[in-house]
C-alpha cells in the first residue's frame, strides 16, 4: 500500500527517517526542475534540492496540511533558489543558463537547417533574457509560466504584495518578449 | 473598450483575468490589433515553454545519500566528531596563523621587488592557499554546530557548545576582516552574519527550554546562514582544487 504524503509527513514528524526518505524520493525531481528553471544551471540546482530538503526536514513540524506537502515544499525551494540567485549576484557571478535546458523550441520531427539555426538563436537569446532578469523577476515568472502557480499563491510564497508579484511577472514577461520577438517571428510556422 | 494594454494581454495569456475576462474576450475577439498582439505573446511565450534536462537516473538515491548524514539523530550534544574542544582550542591560533602570514605578505616591506617579483608571486599562491584551506576548515566546523543545533529535538545544557562558538568567534572576526580587507565582499558579508549567529550561540542561556530551542533554531534559519556557509565553503574547495 502506498504511503500518502500526509501520512509520511506525519510519521517523519517523530523522527522517522524512512517516511522522510519516501517523501525525498517522490518530489526530488520536482524540486529539482524548479531549482533548475530558476537557477539555470545543474550544480546550483543541485545546491538546491539539498538544502530545500534540510530545511523541510526543519520545518516539518511547522507544515499544515491543508497547503498540501508539494505546495508547501516549492514555496521552500523557490525560496532557496532566490538565496542562491542572490548570493551568486552579489559576487558579480551573473546566472550561467544553460541554453538547452531552459527551452527546446524545436518541435518533434526532422528539424531543417533554418529552423534548427532559428532554434539555436531562441535558446541563445532566451539564456541571456532569462539571466538578465532580477532575482525576484525570475522567481515569479518561473512559478507563474513553468510551475502554473497563481499571482495569489506566489505571492504567499515569496513573501509579496499580488500588485508587486504581478508587476514582477509584467516586467519579466516584457524583457523577455524584447528579447525574444525578433527571433521567435522570424521563425517558420510551427516553430 | 479601450485596446488592451501589455499587462491585460499578460492576465489574460495566464488565465489571471478573472474579473473582467469576458469583457476581455469580447473585446479580443472584435478588435483584430489586439488579437495579433495575443497572438505575438504567445508566440514569445512559447518558446519558453519547453521540457527541463532531467536529472540522471538514480538522482533520488543521490540526494539521499547526502542528505541522511546531515539529518542523522545524534545523541543530544555529544559531538561524535573529533572535534574534541581542546582541539578547538587552536580554531583561534590557527586564524591568527593563516592570517597573519596572508597580512604579512600583502603589507610588509620587501627589498628589491623586481629580482624578486617571481618568488612573491609563488609565495603570494601559497599564503592564499593558506587562508583558503583554514577559511574552509573554519566554515565546515561553523556548520557543523549550526546543523546540530538545526536538527537538536531536545537540549538540556549546551555550555560546551557555547564555548565552541566562543571559540569560533575570535578566528571568525580575524577572517572576516582579512577578507574584507582583500575586496572579497561576499565572503565577509558571510562571515559577518555568521559571527551573529555565533554570538547569539554564545550568548544564550546555557540551558535551554524547549521553547528556547525552538527560537535558536528559527533565528539561525531565518537567515538561512547554514546554506550560505555551505556555498562559500564550496567555493572556497573549487579554489583550493583550481590552485
Amino acid at each position: 500500500m502506498e504511503v500518502s504524503d500526509e501520512q509520511a509527513v506525519a510519521l517523519a514528524r517523530g523522527g522517522d527517517q524512512d517516511a522522510f526518505r519516501v517523501l525525498v524520493d517522490r518530489h526530488s525531481r520536482s524540486v529539482y526542475r524548479l531549482a533548475y528553471r530558476m537557477t539555470g544551471n545543474p550544480n546550483d540546482t543541485e545546491d538546491v534540492v539539498q538544502e530545500t530538503w534540510l530545511r523541510a526536514w526543519r520545518r516539518l513540524g511547522r507544515f499544515e496540511a491543508r497547503a498540501g506537502f508539494g505546495t508547501w515544499l516549492y514555496r521552500i525551494a523557490a525560496n532557496c533558489s532566490l538565496d542562491l540567485i542572490r548570493v551568486r549576484e552579489r559576487q558579480g557571478r551573473a546566472s550561467s543558463f544553460d541554453d538547452g535546458g531552459v527551452a527546446d523550441t524545436v518541435a518533434a520531427g526532422d528539424p531543417g537547417p533554418d529552423r534548427l539555426a532559428i532554434s539555436d538563436q531562441v535558446h541563445r537569446k532566451l539564456a541571456e533574457a532569462m539571466a538578465a532578469l532580477s532575482p525576484m523577476e525570475r522567481a515569479a515568472f518561473v512559478l507563474r509560466h513553468f510551475e502554473g502557480r497563481s499571482i495569489e499563491e506566489i505571492g504567499e510564497a515569496l513573501g509579496r504584495e499580488a500588485n508587486a508579484t504581478k508587476n514582477c511577472v509584467f516586467r519579466a514577461v516584457a524583457k523577455l518578449r524584447r528579447a525574444l520577438e525578433p527571433v521567435v517571428s522570424g521563425a517558420p510556422c510551427g516553430t | 473598450m479601450r485596446h488592451l494594454n501589455e499587462e491585460q494581454l499578460i492576465l489574460y495569456h495566464y488565465g489571471e483575468a478573472t474579473e473582467d475576462r469576458a469583457a476581455l474576450a469580447e473585446h479580443l475577439g472584435a478588435c483584430p490589433s489586439c488579437q495579433a498582439r495575443l497572438e505575438t505573446l504567445e508566440a514569445v511565450l512559447a518558446a519558453v515553454r519547453a521540457p527541463v534536462r532531467e536529472p540522471a537516473p538514480g538522482f533520488e538515491r543521490q540526494v539521499w545519500q547526502r542528505l541522511e548524514p546531515e539529518i542523522a539523530p545524534r545523541r543530544p550534544w555529544s559531538w561524535p566528531w573529533a572535534w574534541a574542544p581542546r582541539q578547538w582550542a587552536t580554531a583561534g591560533a590557527m586564524a591568527v596563523l593563516a592570517v597573519g602570514s596572508f597580512l604579512a605578505g600583502r603589507y610588509l616591506p620587501r627589498a628589491s621587488p623586481a629580482r624578486q617579483a617571481p618568488v612573491r608571486a609563488a609565495a603570494g599562491e601559497g599564503r592564499d592557499r593558506v587562508f583558503v584551506v583554514a577559511l574552509g576548515d573554519h566554515l565546515d566546523r561553523s556548520q557543523m554546530i549550526l546543523i546540530e543545533l538545526a536538527n537538536a529535538r531536545t537540549a538540556d545544557d549546551i555550555s560546551a557548545e557555547q564555548q565552541l562558538a566562543e571559540e569560533l568567534l575570535g578566528a571568525n572576526r580575524l577572517y572576516r576582516l582579512t577578507a574584507a580587507n582583500a575586496g572579497e565582499k561576499v565572503v565577509a558579508e558571510v562571515l559577518d552574519e555568521l559571527e551573529r549567529v555565533l554570538l547569539d550561540i554564545a550568548h544564550s542561556p546555557a540551558r535551554l527550554t524547549a521553547p528556547q530551542l525552538e527560537a535558536l533554531r528559527e533565528r539561525i534559519e531565518e537567515q538561512g546562514i547554514v546554506f550560505k556557509v555551505r556555498v562559500i565553503g564550496s567555493q572556497l574547495r573549487e579554489r583550493r582544487g583550481a590552485s
